[in-house]
């Protein structure tokens, strides 16, 4: 199985260790011709205008909600959960819109806010370790998504279908627990898709 | 994965949860301007500029380091009301300078909430004998370096990001390539050495050992490795990120050109798609002057910056 990672700017070097780590094969995704074999991709954290401005200006806007849409797995994390969100406030921006979920940028504060955090989680008996850098708040849901986590009361990690959206960093922890779940949604396309129709 | 690899050690908290995780969310914000550039603004106009142009992150300062070189005096922290203007304007991180040394505009600057602090040598050092104690703050410091003794020392004290110096002002990547290079061998050659000669190396560079059998083991800094000191073309910004650095400083060589935005894009562009020479081309197309540049070699050691700090 390859998962892409979009390779704009942010911390794709950091998921890129935790793929291979679970024995993924993982491709720097620059271009649209890189996601050509991806059976995923993921959505670094990182500053989402500047990454913004890039798929725009390569056509990777348009070239991952198509991706989405064949049944490509999508995980966003921190400023790809941003991307992935269908509003953005503070302030608006564009956005992909393969979630239906408001997400409120930085939503906790400055770097001074950002901490460490455990959570129960439905991926496993043990409590989920939470990175949160400048993080995000999602601060509503549509119906369908499913919330898999909570912090602080708001939704953290949530996923409907083949789209998976985290507001902190498991790329940066030793818990291989949210990639872990990611893959299988990547496998599950693959199945899906060499079904004979 | 380095903010993993770092979790715990050389953080001066003794493994402690709570320390452990400051330096975790510390490391962890330098991650995510990886592949990214970093520019100088001295007022909230160019910082707007900046953020629409792609920077990851804008840097706050009184004067970019050219015009420190051309007017002399003291370079002190920038005013308070023009960092907090930067702060209201963008949504990206802000970082801004204090003087080598001086804690207290440290800690006025964490008061104040800035993102990132730059402990740098392109301001007067307020302490020619003393670094300042980082791991006193909860704000993330970000720190220049000539090679790894350096860069090791400073990690030491507690950055969680590495500079290289380069020569800053000078719109010459001669320094920044020199130390960048220096830094990446460096370490290169310490994968390549037995433990009772990592000793004998940590006498040497004057760096603590720990760190050293470390970055023996990994052949990377623990903390991510930037470059900055005389970066200013698109070229310039390939160069470095070809010979090691994740990230790159643009100081003076964005708002001291001919065409900020243009070049601001441009450098971007070059920063992010740095191994593929048609995308810098393509950058390269629209460009008009660079800022002027000075041959560092013609310099006199008392106007060096890169030799400020230890």
């Amino acid at each position: 199985m390859k998962i892409g990672i979009l390779a704009i700017q942010g911390d794709f070097a950091a998921h890129a260790a935790m793929l291979r780590s679970l024995g993924a094969e993982t491709a720097e995704v620059r271009r649209v011709k890189d996601l050509a074999d991806c059976d995923g991709i993921i959505l670094p954290g990182g500053e989402s205008t500047t990454q913004l401005q890039f798929l725009k200006e390569e056509g990777l806007f348009e070239a991952i909600r198509k991706f989405a849409k064949q049944g490509g797995a999508v995980f966003g994390t921190c400023a790809g959960a941003i991307l992935l969100a269908a509003r953005v406030k503070n302030p608006e921006q564009d956005s992909l819109g393969l979630l239906d979920m408001t997400v409120l940028r930085n939503g906790y504060g400055r770097q001074l806010a950002s901490d460490v955090f455990f959570e129960v989680s439905k991926l496993k008996k043990e409590p989920l370790e939470m990175v949160f850098i400048r993080g995000p708040i999602i601060e509503e849901v549509g119906k369908g998504i499913e919330v898999l986590a909570l912090h602080e009361g708001k939704p953290a990690l949530v996923e409907k279908g083949n789209i998976l959206a985290a507001t902190f960093h498991p790329e940066l922890t030793d818990d291989g627990s949210v990639h872990e779940h990611f893959l299988k949604l990547a496998g599950s396309h693959v199945a899906a898709a060499s079904q004979p129709r | 994965m380095q903010a993993k690899k770092t979790n715990g050690s050389g953080n001066g908290h003794g493994g402690k949860v709570k320390g452990a995780n400051e330096w975790r969310v510390k490391v962890g914000l330098a991650e995510m301007l990886k592949g990214g550039v970093i520019m100088d603004v001295t007022n909230a106009e160019q910082a707007r500029i900046a953020e629409k142009a792609g920077a990851c992150a804008v840097m706050a300062l009184e004067r970019v380091p050219s015009d420190i070189r051309k007017e002399g005096g003291v370079a002190r922290m920038a005013a308070i009301k023009v960092i907090r203007e930067i702060m209201n304007t963008v949504t990206i991180p802000v970082m801004a300078k204090v003087r080598i040394g001086h804690f207290s505009e440290a800690e006025v600057l964490q008061a104040l909430e800035v993102d990132f602090i730059d402990e740098s040598e392109v301001l007067t050092p307020a302490d020619e004998e003393n670094h300042i104690w980082k791991h006193d703050f909860r704000v993330p410091f970000v720190c220049g370096a000539r090679n790894l003794g350096e860069a090791v020392r400073r990690i030491a004290e507690g950055a969680a990001m590495i500079r290289t110096k380069g020569e800053a002002g000078s719109g010459n990547v001669v320094e920044a390539v020199r130390h960048m290079r220096t830094i990446v061998s460096e370490m290169k050659r310490l994968t390549t050495l037995r433990d009772d000669e990592i000793m004998r190396t940590a006498k040497e560079m004057g760096a603590p050992l720990d760190l050293l059998r470390e970055i023996a083991k990994t052949g990377k800094l623990p903390v991510p490795n930037f470059s900055a000191g005389g970066i200013a073309t698109p070229a310039d910004a390939a160069l470095v990120r070809r010979l090691g650095a994740e990230a790159v400083f643009v100081g003076s060589g964005i708002f001291k050109s001919s065409d900020p935005e243009t070049r601001a894009k441009a450098i971007v562009k070059a920063t992010t798609h740095f191994e593929d020479p048609k995308a810098i081309l393509e950058a390269c197309e629209e460009l008009g002057e660079a800022m002027p540049g000075i041959d560092v070699r013609q310099l006199e050691e008392k106007e060096l910056l890169s030799t400020r700090g230890w």
